[in-house]
Parts: C-alpha cells; sequence; structure tokens
C-alpha cells in the first residue's frame, strides 16, 4: 500500500518534470531566455495558488508562460510584464508582493516576531543568570555550570 | 503577570487562527482588480457565425452580464439552470463567453443543454480571458452600461449567492443610460 502511494507520487513527479519540460522555446539570446525562466518562477499559478507558473500544468498556466515568452520577444521589460500580470489577477500573481499598507504585516512580521522572540530569550537568560547567582553566590554571573543547580 | 504571557501569547494565536479558519472561503477566490474598471478591449467571433465579430462597442449602452463557460467545465452544468434563471429574471443582456473550447464542442453542449445566452462570443484562445483576468471557468461578471465592471463572481451560481448576482444587476438595471461617469 505505502510503496504503492510511493510509487504514484514518484510518477507523478516524474509526469510533472517531464510535462513542464515538454515547452521547447527558442530565444534569440541567453539573456532573454534567464529573463523569462526568472519571469515564471515569481509569477504565481493563478489556478493552482501554491504553485509558479513555471511548474504548473494548468493550462491557463501554459497559456500564461507562453504570454510571458511572447511579451519577451516582442522586447517588453520585466516590469511591464509583471504590471501586464498584476492588473489581470491582482497583486497574487506576484510571490514577491509589493510593499504596501495591506501587505505591512507580511512584509515586517517575521521582523516583529523575531524581535519579540530575541527580547524573551534576553529576559529568560537575565533571569537565569541572577537565579544561579542567587543560589551560589560566590559563582561569577556567565560562567559554565554543568551540573549546576536550576 | 509574567507567568500570564505564555497564557496571552496563546489566546492570540488561537484567535489569528481560529480568524484563518473562518476566513478560509474569501481567501480562496482572488479578488479582482479589474472591478471599477472598463472591460478590455475585444474583438471576438460569435460562436454561432465565425463571420459575426463583436466589439466593445456593440455592448455598449446598457448593463450587461458577461458568463464565461465552456463545455469542458463540469462547474458550468451544475450553474446552467441558474443561469437560466437569471436570463429569465434581467431585462440587462445575457452575454455568454465560450472560452478555451472548441466551436463543435461548445455547439454540442449548448444543443444538449440549451443555449439561455442572448449572444455568445467564443475565444478559442483564451487570450480575451488572460485580459479579463479569468483563472477559471465559469466566472460571471457584471457590466454596467459605461462598459465598467463592477461585480464579479468566481466559480457557480448557486442558490445561495444567486440572489446576490441578481440584486447586482438590478441595481445597475434601475439606473440606467445616463451614469455619473
Amino acid at each position: 500500500m505505502k510503496a504503492g502511494i510511493a510509487l504514484l507520487l514518484a510518477l507523478g513527479a516524474a509526469w510533472c518534470v517531464a510535462q513542464s519540460a515538454i515547452e521547447v522555446r527558442e530565444f534569440p539570446d541567453p539573456v532573454a531566455e534567464q529573463r523569462y525562466r526568472m519571469l515564471i518562477r515569481e509569477l504565481r499559478c493563478t489556478v493552482c495558488q501554491n504553485e509558479p507558473l513555471e511548474s504548473s500544468n494548468a493550462p491557463l498556466a501554459a497559456d500564461l508562460r507562453q504570454q510571458v515568452y511572447e511579451q519577451i520577444l516582442a522586447g517588453r521589460s520585466d516590469q511591464e510584464i509583471r504590471e501586464f500580470m498584476r492588473e489581470r489577477y491582482g497583486d497574487f500573481v506576484l510571490y514577491k508582493p509589493p510593499l504596501a499598507t495591506h501587505t505591512l504585516v507580511l512584509w515586517l512580521g517575521p521582523g516583529v516576531l523575531l524581535l519579540i522572540g530575541l527580547w524573551t530569550a534576553v529576559v529568560v537568560i537575565r533571569r537565569h543568570r541572577r537565579l544561579i547567582g542567587a543560589t551560589a553566590p560566590d559563582t561569577p554571573a556567565g560562567q559554565d555550570r554543568e551540573s549546576g543547580p536550576r | 503577570m509574567s507567568r500570564l504571557i505564555p497564557l496571552l501569547v496563546f489566546l492570540a494565536l488561537l484567535g489569528v487562527l481560529l480568524f484563518g479558519l473562518a476566513t478560509t472561503d474569501r481567501r480562496k477566490t482572488i479578488a479582482s482588480p479589474l472591478i471599477g474598471k472598463p472591460v478590455p478591449a475585444f474583438e471576438l467571433q460569435s460562436l454561432d457565425d465565425p463571420d459575426r465579430l463583436y466589439r466593445n462597442t456593440d455592448l455598449a449602452g446598457r448593463p450587461f452580464v458577461l458568463n464565461v463557460w465552456a463545455s469542458w467545465c463540469p462547474s458550468c452544468s451544475v450553474e446552467h439552470p441558474w443561469v437560466r434563471q437569471l436570463g429569465a429574471d434581467i431585462d440587462a443582456p445575457l452575454v455568454g463567453l465560450n472560452w478555451k473550447d472548441r466551436r463543435e464542442d461548445a455547439r454540442n453542449w449548448l444543443s444538449s443543454h440549451g443555449d439561455v445566452w442572448d449572444i455568445q462570443l467564443h475565444d478559442p484562445t483564451g487570450r480575451f480571458g488572460i485580459d479579463l483576468g479569468v483563472y477559471g471557468a465559469p466566472e460571471t461578471f457584471v457590466v454596467d452600461a459605461q462598459g465598467i465592471i463592477r461585480y464579479k463572481l468566481v466559480g457557480p451560481l448557486t442558490p445561495d449567492n444567486y440572489g446576490e448576482v441578481l440584486e447586482q444587476v438590478r441595481k445597475l438595471e434601475n439606473r440606467p443610460g445616463t451614469g455619473a461617469r
């Protein structure tokens, strides 16, 4: 049973890889190809929602990859292509959303959480030291005590 | 006091997670940035007659409903009775946008389900669909007389959302032609 599931998953993964490799595109120069690769990696497939365009098998994702390709050939800039997608599908289509009031929590949240974590760690460590200092007054604070009282 | 902190953190986290659970449905659909914007320019063949071309100007001057569907889309069969109902309940034209579909397949589907739309546009490549920000069928747009998209429903018309869609159309029908814009 388990082996069957694993096999299925492996086949599925292989199929995905095979699928995304099927589109053979020709680019006038390596830079254009690089831009294409980068853009389809940072644009989200709107149907599957947790996949970039690059790895999605959804027909719409294929259409959007085609759009990116055509627009690169037409000489549009990365920013113009991103804007094209954003005008139609919203910020959601960008894996890297713009910094705006409604995305502040998204951008600053991790930093705030980190600060709270650091502050908590500092408070806990300080208290611990004070405790050690109180039970063993002749030990200098901060020294390692492997078998000291807690 | 400091002993309460873990409890407070726990409660805050609980609150965030419960809020997330309660709003799952809202986050599943992507809000369209096109609401309040004009319908993108199009020139599409009629599904019935390849020689008949439709442009934005053909639909201008009165509100209409644009319903995106395809013969390969199971939810489109599910919502079909409600599309029929909507067509009967509103005065505004009901425009079908047959999306990423073959003309043959679409016509067969229509003859078995019934063509309840007033106009059928054909977008076989899905290029106009991209301009409209369509990411799945069915989708339903409510457009005012000035060609501005006022409302968008992602997914099928259902008994639950039918009333709201109908109300959106009725609202526009009550103030025809000479809007503020």
